[in-house]
């Protein structure tokens, strides 16, 4: 039956998508499944804990660091754009931008929720709203982070020459979990800032 | 890509003994085929756990006021049973044909990332294996429990720290969390495979229905699964780190883990459910010898149950006090749901309305699916008018009604599949007399066993209760009951017997015994490492039929 497998016809031209944003949109569609919950889980819980204290009393827009993580959404378009074009050197500082850019984002988190802890006195523990806040803008950190761990590889690959114009498609990939996360913020940053409030 | 199939040089073979070297190659193997037969043995093997743990929970309600089980250990087997069929057998045996059959079927030579693969099914085998380790290390540091005892879907307040001390119902969280990964990890291989791996020619609309079913079920898998993994992960918040999601002393919700959990429950009958028709949809035309009817529209119901089994977690919700438009929805879109899935059942009845039907035993199975899961579906659409629920939730009538879908549905199709199978994965024919033997055991098992478990459920006998009193009029039917399981049982050891028999002393099948249409027929039995010598082209949904008829293939209709 070995003929069987010879089932030849005229070429046929057809277009098939490439599996890296295949997989990476059905990656993000698994998180956005994620992320729903615990903003639905948010909005039910608003105005429902027991005890102070309450969004209102302790929570300031952080603007800084909204705007540093949206503009390294920009940073990091322009990275895989210039990578497009063969420039290694701009993209890597560019990558490297993107990359300040979401430290700078964390240290600020980290910042507030110092703050929070130990001038408001509000832990996970204390409300319900300590609980919502601290799990869906920690989830929200911790992806952050991921996404960060990921652009340091590519960073350390970059600086010893390992990355090239072939590898742009998949930087794109990278980019597209980036701006993911970015849009994530936008809205934990309406939900809990202004919703919320 | 790396597969195992890359042959080593025979110096670097020498140094290991041939069994350690053959082991060593399925641990670490990449290609798609193996790793299917691994999630299928692996599934297998969590199908004698589950049974085993069926089992005693029937010998205990045999007959009334038993004590062959504590009530402590009896929740427990209410417990694993429900959590090892679901997430160990039932998804781990779906992927495990998916993984199989979809890359043979789209004519690729692999899955779009085979070392995700090999991945997704160690998190999922670890699962398993972190679940039942609770059985020895559940007790933690605090004496209590053993093995998970909340009920597969784990309602709060049981779950809380108070209630579920000891690290049982951890395991249980964890268990399903590293599982969840596997299946999300495997989903997006399926997606990313059936999109982006397709040979030449094979536009959507000439997939075999198995792949549309296939790639229906992983969307469902990644819309429905991740909110099971947010949920957990929200109760691990509220057991380790003191939070209040579920913590109705401070605000928090019981009811908020019910939508939660069942916007995950619901949608994942429907991820068991459309491999189960994505098995019917290959096997009936072929022992029916004609092509499936109506297929655009078959594709379209399969994505219309997609899209709906979205938004119907809520009946399983109706007792707990809804308001009355929330039920008014939930009980519309129940019954939307019977629609397409009506479509399907007259389609497959169209094919084989007028075939020439051979009734081997994959076919029988097929065909006692129809019937059990026409009978499971009228049930579901009586549960799903929120009165008639109020009556009946949380009766054996439930009970009843879902085994009749996973056990009459899900289960028949996946020993069909098997057998359809089993030829193209061994390269051997089973035994058609054991086949008819276990089908013929398991039919009067199943309908001993579930067609009479409505009965005490209609008489106001509880779900998960460990016994009862004598004179309720619940005596006779549960003894039925539990000799169904026995004949159920029964089937199920001719059925291994026969795999092992088959295995080693069948008869060679060839590449194509069925004289089937679809492409893993078209390469041997079993397929080698690359599948296809030459990538195939095809031409109409039917490749195999346009070879073997030349003078009349099918795309001068399609």
């Amino acid at each position: 039956m070995s003929a069987l497998s010879a089932v030849v016809v005229e070429p046929d031209i057809r277009w098939n998508p490439a599996r890296g944003p295949v997989a990476m949109y059905c990656l993000i569609g698994a998180e956005t499944a994620i992320f729903a919950i615990f903003v639905v889980a948010y909005i039910f819980y608003i105005g429902k804990s027991l005890t102070g204290p309450q969004p209102r009393d302790v929570l300031q827009l952080p603007v800084f660091a909204t705007i540093c993580l949206l503009a390294s959404s920009l940073t990091i378009h322009v990275a895989v754009k210039l990578l497009r074009a063969g420039r290694v050197f701009s993209f890597g500082l560019s990558w490297l931008l993107t990359v300040v850019l979401g430290a700078i984002f964390l240290v600020a988190t980290l910042r507030e929720w110092h703050h929070l802890i130990y001038d408001d006195r509000l832990t996970i523990q204390t409300n319900l709203f300590g609980t919502t806040y601290y799990s869906l803008v920690g989830l929200h950190a911790f992806h952050v982070t991921v996404g960060l761990l990921a652009l340091l590889t590519v960073l350390a690959l970059t600086l010893r020459g390992n990355v090239g114009i072939q590898h742009a498609a998949r930087a794109a990939v990278l980019s597209m979990y980036w701006h993911f996360v970015d849009v994530v913020w936008v809205v934990v940053f309406v939900v809990v800032y202004v919703i919320g409030r | 890509m790396p597969t195992e199939s890359v042959v080593k040089p025979a110096a670097e073979l020498g140094t290991r003994s041939p069994l350690v070297e053959r082991l060593h190659s399925w641990v670490t193997t990449v290609d798609h085929k193996r790793l299917g037969l691994l999630y299928i043995f692996y599934a297998l093997i969590f199908l004698l756990f589950g049974g085993i743990e069926a089992t005693i929970m029937r010998i205990q309600l045999i007959r009334p006021l038993n004590s062959f089980v504590s009530p402590q250990v009896f929740n427990r087997m209410f417990t694993m049973h429900g959590t090892t069929m679901i997430f160990f057998f039932a998804m781990p045996i779906m992927f495990g044909f998916a993984n199989y059959l979809v890359p043979l079927m789209i004519g690729a030579r692999d899955m779009a990332f085979p070392r995700l693969n090999a991945f997704s099914f160690w998190m999922t085998a670890f699962g398993g294996l972190l679940l039942y380790f609770s059985f020895v290390g559940g007790d933690g540091l605090y004496g209590a429990g053993s093995a998970p005892d909340v009920g597969w879907f784990a309602y709060a307040p049981l779950t809380s720290k108070t209630f579920s001390q000891g690290h049982s119902t951890d395991f249980w969280i964890l268990a399903l969390l590293v599982s969840g990964f596997g299946s999300v990890g495997t989903a997006i291989n399926i997606i990313a495979t059936i999109i982006c791996m397709r040979c030449k020619g094979m536009s959507l609309g000439k997939m075999p229905l198995l792949a549309w079913l296939t790639l229906t079920m992983a969307g469902l898998v990644i819309l429905a699964v991740s909110p099971l993994t947010a949920a957990q992960l929200m109760l691990l918040v509220d057991r380790y780190l003191g939070g209040h999601f579920f913590d109705t002393q401070a605000g928090g919700s019981a009811v908020m883990w019910m939508h939660f959990f069942w916007v995950f429950g619901h949608p994942e009958v429907y991820v068991l459910v459309l491999p189960a028709f994505a098995f019917a949809s290959e096997i009936i035309p072929v022992f029916s010898r004609k092509a499936i009817f109506g297929y655009p529209i078959m594709v379209a119901a399969t994505v219309c149950i997609g899209f709906i089994g979205m938004s119907v977690w809520a009946h399983h919700m109706f007792t707990v006090g809804m308001t009355s438009t929330a039920n008014s929805f939930f009980v519309l879109s129940t019954m939307a749901i019977a629609v397409p899935t009506g479509i399907k059942i007259f389609n497959w009845l169209a094919t084989m309305w007028g075939g020439q039907i051979e009734f081997r035993t994959p076919m029988l199975f097929c065909v006692a699916f129809l019937f059990q899961f026409l009978i499971a579906g009228l049930t579901g659409i009586m549960m799903g008018a929120a009165p008639f629920d109020w009556q009946l939730s949380a009766s054996y009538f439930v009970v009843a009604h879902f085994h009749y879908v996973i056990v009459g549905g899900i289960l028949f199709t996946l020993f069909a599949a098997v057998y359809y199978w089993f030829p193209k994965m061994s390269g051997k024919m089973y035994s058609e007399t054991l086949g008819k033997l276990h089908f013929w055991l398991f039919v009067i098992g199943f309908h001993l066993t579930f067609d009479f478990m409505h009965i005490p459920g209609i008489l106001g006998m509880p779900r998960r209760i460990y016994t009862y009193e004598p004179g309720r009029g619940w005596d006779i039917w549960n003894l039925i009951v539990t000799i169904g399981v026995f004949f159920q049982a029964a089937g199920l050891l001719v059925f291994i017997a026969n795999l092992f028999r088959s295995y080693f002393r069948g008869r060679v099948a060839g590449s194509d015994p069925w004289d089937a249409w679809t492409l893993e027929w078209s390469t041997t039995s079993p397929p080698p490492a690359y599948n296809f010598a030459v990538i195939p082209g095809v031409k109409s949904r039917r490749p195999l039929w346009d070879l073997k008829h030349p003078e009349d293939p099918d795309w001068h209709y399609e």
